[in-house]
């Protein structure tokens, strides 16, 4: 890919690697179409919400320690803030580390759509710092202010000058883009234009991109055995931390959509490899990811020798769980980052996947290929069905109703409750690490049987509520409301 | 004007898609972005029999802010009366399409024979935050929905209270005040919550008049339908907690609506007889925990500020420090408000200022003397800077962490006993 770090403004995710959020059929149908460039993606004639890249870009800015967002649109853009402001104190808490980063609105009014603020966003970023003294300022847009034409590059470029830390415009109309993980592509394109500096010196540190960090404590135990220090992005890192990241031996991340354009672009940029392997969820991910880091990083000894000592622990186990997994029924719904991923390992614990979807699907990833986790199914001659839908639970309840399977797996909040209501026993993979390496893919397999050997919860609810949908809904092909895109 | 919004406490008024939400059955069909329902939901709480993921969007983007996102739209409603089994379905304009100017009431009228009623309401996130989206959704419901009743039922009551899920306990809440309103012998019909939907909705023509409790919020709705379905409406300001407010709040009631005197005296009698047998059991308790302070502010929307605060004078003697309503009150309220602030037992007179900037309001808190360790009511944002100050701190408004309420209530003598519970199960954490 090509990266333009002088201008703030990021391409979306459909025109700069041909996402697409719309699709039905098989998984290998997915990859022969991308392969041979003509999957299209349909769009919805009927379609329920789903997420803002919003959410996505300001959460990851926000995550970062003693910085100010300063949200420029009405309150309800800005109400991301409130979830932040818990999210931070409850993270720093754990970390045993304080941050006192600020999340504001501008509470834009109809004056406002008509007459524009900038004058007052200027006034606001000015007071914010003089309050906080924060690190860093990240300042953004929203779907009103987009439309009305706010320069909000020209209010940043003005600040500039009285406000001695960096200070980034970063553009977020929610319109943009259907697919909201172009937020995380928006953050990772404020840091690398805005905070990080071309390396002095390199150190024997490995940048991970990941959400909340809670595996932290064991990943840098695990690192140690490589002489390897991860650097932990964004959660609680620092804006000094955030400058040295050019300085990496490599770049990973525990998922490819959470962390492709930040590892591209220091590639690209400062020449720090991006570790492009399936990711390290199950043996087969963990393994293949661990021998790639050892290879970029010249520790290939190292990284046999602790995988040969943790086989011996963690896989006799692992097969003592599969026994009973073996033959059930599985659909998932994830971000692309997950699907084909979780897929993976639930096919090496014995579980059938049925269904597959993917909240979007990127066709390529920026360097041009067909994402590795797509790829290694198809390699090993795994298929299913499959499709692409940006969150449309309709279509998830349609497949459930359908298949009825012994499972419903999925990763964003408000889901589950759905696969259950449905009498469908749901597990929330919501943890970045639930599944990560030997240790976590056995408690996974754990939480798993557990979630199959009680179903008390979701027999007793399902027992009591109706669903939403209409019986002919339910008559209906799952295809219904797709249309060729353009139409 | 923009202005800087430091911790904010309220959502835009997109946000009344979660009033649409409470009414049973009711679904919102939001003609917006992709995420802002996802934005303006709260994470716990949130679902149901609908759940935000659920609500059809039409999901705007590019192209639509260029060319248009009517007939996007239009194919949103159509299909969403296919896909999705509701009473009533409720068009929410957010931000973009009133910017570019789709005809949404348009669309909707194409929908006038749907079979199920389609109605909409104007709530782009610039036009006001989400307790003026509250009104806009009631009025959209009396202006294109309600017709005028023919004949009107006796002691049937519309009871209208403060804005669903950005209140935490609005469940509990509206029930309580259902109780009171029964045990005076009335009927109260109410269109939010558990087994309340389009049927209440088709009943709020027949009521002999509406009773709405909240220091502002709705006051247009009860005006409305006084004019449009000739309902009169008793405006009652304060939320009632606990017995002094209650007791109050009986008796106007009771006399505005001709129950006889003795009747109310007596429900009032059996209430407080219960009541103070608890506060008797307990008062040295609140006389002799060495921890709190006698002097309190609340940070919330003018319902709690001013409920909270009488009950805390009224009924436990505490007295007030500043009160801070948050909740961008409308300018035309505030005097009538800092009327009820200044209307306490013995003469007492509580500070009270609207603000909306937690920066300073935080700083006021600091430099107060409670004369102790203060009792602070707020929200989650006020959680860090009474630590710093070894208060005690109660989550009671938006936004919430620290609390999970499902249909806890701190209304009536019940509510009044459940917020002492609350307050004193933080005082008893310490000693000294």
């Amino acid at each position: 890919m090509a990266i333009h770090l002088e201008n703030s403004n990021v391409a979306t995710r459909e025109s700069r690697i041909g996402s697409i959020t719309g699709y039905i059929g098989t998984l290998s149908d997915l990859a022969k179409q991308s392969g041979c460039g003509t999957l299209k993606g349909c769009s919805r004639c009927f379609s329920q919400s789903s997420s803002c890249l919003s959410t996505c870009a300001l959460g990851q800015l926000a995550a970062i320690r003693d910085v100010a967002i300063i949200h420029h649109g009405p309150a309800g853009c800005s109400v991301e803030g409130a979830r932040r402001y818990y999210l931070e104190r409850t993270l720093a808490k754990k970390r045993g580390v304080t941050n006192n980063t600020v999340y504001v609105g501008t509470g834009m009014d109809e004056n406002d759509t008509i007459f524009g603020a900038a004058d007052t966003l200027r006034q606001i970023i000015l007071e914010v710092y003089r309050r906080y003294s924060p690190k860093a300022i990240f300042v953004s847009s929203s779907c009103a202010t987009g439309i009305i034409g706010e320069d909000i590059d020209s209010v940043v470029d003005d600040v500039r000058e009285e406000i001695d830390v960096p200070v980034a415009a970063v553009h977020c109309e929610g319109f943009k883009s259907r697919i909201w993980a172009t937020g995380f592509d928006i953050s990772d394109h404020a840091i690398l234009s805005s905070v990080v500096k071309p390396p002095r010196q390199k150190r024997d540190t490995i940048n991970f991109k990941n959400f909340y960090e809670s595996a932290r404590p064991e990943i840098i135990e695990m690192f140690r055995n490589f002489d390897l220090e991860p650097i932990f992005l964004y959660c609680n890192s620092t804006i000094e931390e955030l400058s040295h990241i050019s300085e990496s031996l490599a770049t990973t991340c525990i998922c490819g959509t959470l962390g492709n354009y930040l590892g591209n672009g220091l590639e690209e940029k400062y020449g720090v490899p991006y570790i492009r392997t399936i990711n390290p969820l199950g043996v087969a991910g963990f393994e293949t990811w661990l021998r790639e880091i050892g290879k970029v990083t010249g520790r290939k000894d190292k990284v046999e020798r602790y995988i040969e000592e943790q086989r011996a622990i963690y896989i006799p186990q692992i097969e003592e769980v599969k026994k009973e997994l073996k033959g059930l029924k599985a659909v998932l719904g994830m971000g692309p980052g997950y699907t084909f991923e979780v897929s993976r390992v639930l096919n090496e614990l014995g579980i059938e996947v049925v269904w597959a979807l993917a909240w979007h699907y990127d066709k390529k990833y920026e360097n041009g290929d067909v994402p590795p986790s797509m790829e290694y199914l198809l390699d090993n001659d795994i298929d299913f069905e499959a499709s692409v839908a940006d969150q449309q639970n309709y279509e998830v309840m349609n497949i459930l109703h359908k298949y009825q399977p012994d499972l419903y797996l999925s990763r964003h909040p408000g889901s589950t409750v759905w696969a259950i209501k449905n009498g469908t026993p749901a597990v929330y993979v919501a943890d970045e690490y639930m599944i990560f390496g030997y240790k976590h893919t056995l408690e996974f397999a754990q939480a798993v049987l557990d979630s199959i050997h009680n179903r008390s919860f979701e027999k007793n609810l399902a027992r009591r509520v109706k669903l939403p949908y209409t019986d002919w809904w339910y008559e209906q092909k799952v295809d219904t409301f797709l249309e060729e895109a353009g139409r | 004007m923009a202005k800087l919004l430091d911790q904010q406490r309220y959502k835009c008024a997109l946000g009344a898609m979660q009033t649409v939400q409470a009414i049973t059955r009711a679904i919102p069909i939001l003609h917006s972005g992709p995420g802002c329902a996802q934005k303006l939901s709260d994470s716990i709480g949130s679902s149901g029999y609908f759940s935000p993921n659920i609500f059809p969007c039409t999901s705007i983007n590019e192209k639509d802010v260029v060319f248009g996102g009517v007939k996007k739209l239009e194919t949103t409603i159509e299909n969403a009366l296919k896909v999705i089994d509701a009473d009533l379905y409720v068009v929410l304009t957010g931000c973009i399409p009133e910017i570019v100017g789709d005809d949404t009431g348009e669309v909707v009228s194409r929908f006038a024979d749907a079979g199920k009623p389609v109605i909409y309401a104007s709530t782009a996130g610039f036009k006001g935050n989400n307790y003026r989206g509250h009104e806009q959704v009631i009025d959209a419901i009396v202006d294109q929905y309600l017709r005028k009743a023919d004949d009107r039922q006796k002691g049937l009551v519309n009871i209208w209270a403060d804005v669903p899920y950005q209140d935490l306990f609005w469940l509990g809440n509206i029930r309580e005040l259902e109780r009171l309103i029964a045990e005076l012998g009335l009927e109260p019909n109410t269109i939010f919550g558990y087994q309340r939907g389009i049927e209440n909705i088709n009943r709020v023509p027949k009521a002999e008049f509406n009773l709405l409790v909240s220091p502002w919020v709705s006051v247009g709705n009860m005006k409305k339908m006084e004019k449009k379905l000739g309902i009169p409406y008793l405006h009652y300001p304060t939320l009632p907690i606990g017995a002094f407010e209650t007791s109050k709040f009986l008796r106007e009631v009771g006399k505005f609506a001709g129950v006889p005197e003795e009747k109310v005296e007596e429900l009032i009698n059996r209430h407080e007889n219960y009541y103070y047998y608890l506060i008797e059991r307990y008062a040295d308790m609140f006389l002799e925990t060495r921890v709190m302070a006698k002097q309190f502010s609340v940070v919330a929307d003018a319902q709690y500020a001013l409920g909270i605060t009488k009950f805390l004078v009224n009924d436990l003697g505490l007295v007030p420090a500043g009160q801070y309503i948050v909740d961008d009150t409308p300018k035309q309220f505030r005097e009538e408000i800092k009327k009820e602030f200044a209307n306490l037992n013995y003469g007492l007179k509580a500070e009270v200022s609207f603000e909306t900037d937690a920066y300073k309001i935080h700083n006021e808190i600091k430099k107060h003397d409670y004369h102790g360790y203060p009792l602070i009511l707020g929200s989650y944002y006020e959680k860090e800077v009474v630590e710093e100050l070894f208060g005690h701190y109660l989550n009671i408004s938006w936004p919430v962490q620290d609390k999970v309420v499902l249909d806890d209530s701190y209304v009536g003598y019940t509510g009044g006993i459940r917020l002492i519970e609350d307050i004193y199960s933080v005082a008893v954490q310490r000693w000294n």
